[in-house]
């Protein structure tokens, strides 16, 4: 079947480029990367399910460097796409739409994530009693 | 002129089953349920940072926690499926491609929250 030729979105390429839009897909990609969390968050509970030896394996995993970069970034994913969810969940109430505003709240997420995942993983160090 | 119109043109004419925005609602819905709970689940995590086998099997214990976990993975197994239900509809506009990837994309949601919700009752009970 051939695609219809019906006029879709979205289309990108009729914008001129903002950082906003870079934001905002942003948080498209953590909301997709997100989905492979909540599968190694599967593999990580059934692994535990199933005994000492499986979890050994997945906390090898998460232990290692490699791991820990892959926890550094589903962190990050995650407090980018809660942060920058609130403002989405605030246009849903109709609010901050302004161009100033919505700069602001954009420059907002960004850091705040940035911050937090900062902060989660100095306290996940701390607690570790590194 | 109503009566002059066939069946189906006044079916048509009837308008929306007013269902279409269901979807959109329980994204919003669930994303809001997931404000606190992923503050939580984040919390969680760092807790448990390191923690081996008997340690985490005794925090699973805590009813509480076995609770939190499992509205953890069901509003966000549904507030993931939703959200990838619109990125496939928005990118894949050959039909049988986009109607095969939402129903692997159900199925797979499903199953990862099956085996998620099902560890943590076993590792609970």
């Amino acid at each position: 079947m051939t695609p219809d030729p019906r006029p879709l979105s979205p289309h990108l390429s009729v914008y001129r480029f903002q950082w906003t839009m870079a934001l905002s897909i942003l948080h498209r990609v953590t909301g997709v990367g997100l989905g492979l969390g909540l599968v190694l968050l599967a593999w990580w509970l059934a692994a535990a399910a199933y005994g000492p030896e499986a979890y050994d394996l997945v906390r090898g995993f998460t232990g290692s460097i490699p791991g820990r970069f892959v926890l550094l970034g589903f962190t990050f994913a995650m407090l980018y796409h809660l942060c920058n969810g609130l403002r989405h969940l605030a246009w849903d109430l109709g609010l901050g739409f302004g161009l100033r505003t919505a700069h602001a709240s954009g420059w907002l997420a960004l850091m705040a994530a940035i911050a937090l995942t900062i902060v989660a993983w100095l306290a996940g160090y701390w607690a570790r009693g590194l | 002129m109503a009566h002059l119109r066939s069946p189906v043109a006044r079916a048509r004419g009837l308008g929306s089953a007013h269902t279409g925005v269901s979807e959109w609602w329980r994204q919003r819905l669930t994303a809001v349920a997931l404000v606190p709970l992923c503050l939580w689940f984040g919390a969680s995590l760092i807790s448990l940072t390191g923690a081996d086998h008997a340690h985490f099997a005794a925090w699973m214990a805590e009813p509480l926690h076995a609770v939190g976990l499992l509205l953890v993975i069901g509003a966000a197994s549904y507030h993931f499926k939703v959200g990838l239900d619109v990125v496939i509809e928005d990118y894949v506009h050959t039909e049988w491609a986009k109607v095969t990837l939402l129903v692997v994309n159900g199925f797979g949601a499903v199953t990862t929250a099956a085996v998620s919700a099902f560890a943590v009752l076993k590792l609970a009970l």
